[in-house]
């Protein structure tokens, strides 16, 4: 079949772990558009829900660190944090390990991707499919990005990869969602959490909305360790996606959250 | 340095309940299989976040063994300024401070 919907949304541990501390109205609004980005998603009736994800050393490390990953499981497990600090039960997430082989062998085609039989999902996944997929009834194909420890992959080939999964989805007969999770500028697990370059971070909205692709890999990662802090280099998940839905966002939230450390953000976007 | 084995060490006991089991049972015994120097060793030993974090600790792994060890968040953030109060700025990695010690940016 093909991809059948695009969106990015945030994964922010606090955004279920801390929700008691947050500003009720703040939370609510956020949680409504999340909720509401899962009815967007289940009306385009996908077959499975790749989630490009920055996972933070929970299948990952610097002993042997993938670039890229994708699963291919029947299930995975999550989430690997405590799920009281979490907010968000232990559970199975069933996966399609045949989907997920021939997807990475389209991928493949153009980028050298990892691949994982095993994969316990941690807040990066976890936190969005609380919202999307609350029931946990939809097979999922989980992608990694390595946003944690340099050396990072350049932004071009975070582009090429999103190129090669829309490559790779539209290979298969299945109907294929996307979604793509990460901050924008953030600080998080520091001092400095809930510190949020809010002009940054519009700024790289605006560009991702225009699915302005040179202005989407204009960015250093001195820049944006600088401006956006240690967790902008999440970008690349969100030009993952800009990149394989080709299409123009829409922006449905936008809100500095302090206590959840980023500015939580929902959009979708169109598919071309 | 061997900041690497120290996060080794913590990404082994952020994920496996086995490696938690043996940090609870037998923490010397577990730390044998790391190459830690004194500093590090200590500031392990001892549970002390906050030097971790100046040791240049990557805040995702330290997040996670806060959590594991049952630090709520409030006393998490405080521990890393009271580590940098104590010891001086991050010394490596790319979880630097670039608030001071006294400001409590999202109220915490």
């Amino acid at each position: 079949m093909s991809l059948v919907f695009a969106a990015i949304c945030s994964h922010a541990p606090g955004i279920t772990g801390r929700a008691h501390l947050a500003d009720p109205a703040k939370k609510d609004a956020l949680h409504a558009e999340l909720y509401r980005l899962g009815e967007s998603l289940r009306e385009a009736r996908p077959d499975a829900l790749v989630v490009v994800a920055a996972e933070h050393f929970a299948n990952f490390f610097m002993d042997n660190m993938p670039a890229y990953a994708m699963g291919m499981a029947d299930h995975y497990e999550g989430p690997i944090e405590d799920p009281a600090w979490l907010g968000i039960a232990r559970t199975r997430i069933p996966g399609n390990a045949a989907l997920s082989r021939r997807l990475i062998g389209e991928v493949m085609q153009e980028v050298d991707v990892a691949f994982a039989e095993e994969w316990r999902f941690d807040h990066g996944i976890m936190v969005p499919l609380h919202f999307l997929t609350p029931r946990f009834d939809v097979a999922v194909v989980p992608v990694n990005i390595n946003c944690q420890g340099p050396p990072l992959t350049p932004l071009p080939r975070a582009w090429a990869f999103g190129e090669a999964l829309r490559r790779a989805a539209d290979a298969v007969p299945e109907r294929i969602a996307l979604v793509g999770t990460g901050g924008i500028s953030h600080w998080p697990a520091t001092p400095d959490s809930g510190k949020v370059n809010e002009a940054w971070d519009r700024e790289f909205l605006d560009r991702w909305t225009r699915n302005d692709r040179a202005a989407l890999l204009d960015y250093s990662d001195a820049q944006t360790y600088r401006d956006a802090g240690q967790g902008g280099f999440e970008i690349r998940t969100l030009i993952t996606v800009a990149a394989a839905a080709r299409g123009r966002g829409e922006l449905r939230h936008y809100a500095p959250i302090p206590i959840f450390s980023v500015g939580c953000t929902v959009a979708t976007m169109s598919i071309q | 340095m061997s900041l690497y084995a120290t996060q080794k060490l913590l990404y082994h006991l952020n994920r496996d309940p086995a490696v938690q089991q043996r940090y609870r049972e037998d923490l010397p015994a577990l730390l044998e299989g790391y190459e830690l120097d004194a500093e590090e060793r200590e500031a392990v030993l001892a549970g002390d976040v906050g030097k971790l974090y100046v040791l240049g600790v990557n805040g995702q792994l330290l997040m996670h063994f806060a959590a594991l060890v049952g630090m709520p968040w409030a006393d998490y953030i405080e521990a890393m300024r009271e580590g940098v109060r104590r010891h001086g700025p991050v010394r490596a990695g790319v979880y630097a401070m670039t608030t001071s010690t006294d400001e409590k940016v999202a109220g915490v």
